[in-house]
């Protein structure tokens, strides 16, 4: 069973389904969050992710040419998260905040607009090129690959894969403690449910409107390092191109749901890597080119049928 | 100190924008009063109370809340300064469970959170058993508690209630007004907003009819239920 069935579909299915659905997960949490707080669709989001990653090859690059040996993408991604933070709280005070009265299409556009910025900032400063993240063969790990093997399997994880997955429960755990345990994370939830009645509550919404870009630039810069350690590659495009599935699961999880953010992530990624599957017969069951239609496919049923999301979400 | 009060509306002229839906309002609340404001839709009963915390553009004349004057104050900067409010619709965060409901209401508080807390809880006796649920699987009666405590968690100098009994089924109106007399019995004055208007009167010390953006009646509760226009135009008897 393991021999003919299993081997495949763990290793080259289900696991890289996963940390496609961490990635999404991380990159929609953002995005659910300023949809809820802050009312609008962020279509920059992505380029975060994007900077964040060069961020985060830059410092790697320096600390090699300066200490003769490159930081691990983690730790680089410390002052990426900085930045990318400070650059999310500009961004929102100078090309934002004036709209914050105007009617939501408009903020959506400055955000179309600073999509664009961005892009074509990183373009003049790194390159149009591709850029290599970390060169190389991803080996898979050894402790789980012998730990499976006695077991009769053979998980094979690549080491950045772990980290990505781990990665990811940590931030969550994080997260879940940040929203349900402090003060500020419970303030933004009662934004979310409420911008009015927080306002009325004394609630500074604009102090929430800055924490909400704080948790989401930092899970956008996360997303951003993982996707580059796991694509092992940096292209300008790389945010962008995530924005659909990433857009997909916040839907699907329903807006205003960091949770229903992650599971819709998790459902996107595997939805993705399993829709090319060979279920019946040799090939797969859709062709591998499909592939970024299935989350499109998802949300559109998503919108038709339940458009609050599985955790019922906002609606507006 | 006894003509010193704890809400002083002087001529207030108000609207959204350049409409002006107050047309000059006088009224006072007293420490320790119920005050009521009743009349017909659309006669600016919940525009006063919006602008007292700042929500419309106040065209002309002052707010004053225990003698100071809090005209363009922003509506969190209001609430910080004592002001209890309850909105009409919308006044939980469904979302939340009942103590964080509670938690956000004392946002502009920086300590006694949780003896506060456990007065609220023995004022509505009914939200301690729940505590832990969201609030939005509460019902009508007693998501207005949860309104109530939440916006009760300041120090509050004045508590406005706008239309606290609208959409309830008369035993949870009843209940209501109760512990609206009971918060005020506790020390804090009362501004209420009601479509009620008999059963508001029965409980204020001092009404308010308001007609066409401007109060055209005042008295104390009882007089006014006593009143014969009073009575033909809102209380339902001929």
């Amino acid at each position: 069973m393991w021999e003919t069935f299993g081997f495949e579909f763990v290793n080259f299915y289900l696991i890289p389904g996963l940390v496609l659905g961490c990635i999404y997960a991380l990159g929609a949490i953002g995005i659910t969050l300023t949809f809820s707080i802050l009312r609008f669709a962020n279509f920059a989001h992505g380029e975060v992710m994007m900077i964040g990653a060069y961020l985060t090859w830059t410092a790697m690059i320096l600390s090699d040419s300066l200490f003769g040996s490159s930081l691990h993408p983690l730790l680089a991604a410390i002052p990426a998260v900085v930045i990318a933070i400070a650059l999310f709280i500009l961004v929102d005070r100078y090309f934002y905040k004036p709209f914050r009265a105007a009617s939501t299409i408009r903020v959506v556009m400055a955000s179309f607009g600073m999509m664009l910025v961005i892009r074509s900032f990183v373009q003049a400063v790194w390159g149009p090129n591709q850029l290599t993240f970390v060169p190389g063969i991803a080996k898979p790990n050894e402790l789980v690959k012998n730990l499976t093997l006695s077991m009769d399997m053979m998980i094979l994880v690549p080491n950045k894969h772990f980290w990505i997955i781990a990665g990811t429960l940590i931030i969550m755990l994080a997260l879940s403690w940040l929203l349900t345990k402090t003060k500020i994370g419970k303030g933004m939830r009662a934004v979310s449910d409420s911008p009015e009645l927080a306002k009325v509550s004394g609630i500074d919404v604009e102090v929430i409107v800055k924490a909400t870009w704080c948790v989401g630039g930092f899970c956008a810069v996360a997303a951003g390092v993982f996707l580059a350690m796991d694509l092992q590659m940096l292209e300008t495009t790389m945010g962008f191109r995530m924005l659909l599935p990433m857009f997909a699961a916040a839907i699907l999880g329903g807006i205003g749901r960091p949770f229903g953010a992650v599971v819709g992530g998790l459902v996107i990624g595997l939805a993705e890597e399993l829709s090319v599957y060979p279920w019946f017969g040799n090939g797969s069951l859709i062709s591998p080119g499909y592939k970024t239609g299935v989350a499109f496919t998802i949300m559109v049923i998503m919108l038709v049928v339940r458009p609050s999301g599985l955790f019922k979400g906002r609606l507006f | 100190m006894s003509d010193l009060k704890a809400l002083e509306i002087k001529d207030l002229h108000a609207g959204y924008g350049e409409t002006e839906i107050l047309k000059g309002i006088n009224l006072s609340v007293k420490p320790a009063e119920t005050v009521a404001i009743i009349g017909p839709n659309g006669a600016g009963k919940s525009t006063v109370v919006k602008s007292i915390l700042g929500l419309l553009n106040v065209i002309s004349g002052d707010i004053l809340l225990n003698g100071k004057d809090i005209v363009g104050v922003a509506p969190d900067k209001a609430i910080k300064q004592g002001i209890s409010y309850v909105p009409q619709t919308h006044n939980i965060f469904p979302n939340l469970t009942i103590i964080e409901n509670l938690e956000m209401g004392a946002w502009t508080r920086s300590s006694g959170i949780s003896e506060r807390i456990d007065e609220m809880f023995q004022l509505f006796p009914d939200l301690k058993i729940k505590r832990n649920k969201v609030a939005g699987s509460l019902s009508g009666g007693q998501r207005q508690m949860v309104a109530m405590a939440k916006a009760l968690m300041v120090d509050a100098k004045i508590m406005l209630l706008d239309e606290p009994t609208a959409g309830l089924s008369p035993k949870f109106q009843a209940q209501i007004f109760h512990t609206i007399k009971r918060i005020n019995k506790n020390g804090v004055p009362i501004l209420l907003v009601e479509q009620n208007a008999k059963q508001a009167l029965e409980i204020a010390d001092k009404g308010y009819v308001l007609v066409d953006g401007a109060n055209k009646v005042e008295g104390s509760g009882q007089d006014l239920i006593n009143d014969r226009n009073v009575a033909r135009m809102f209380l339902g008897s001929k």
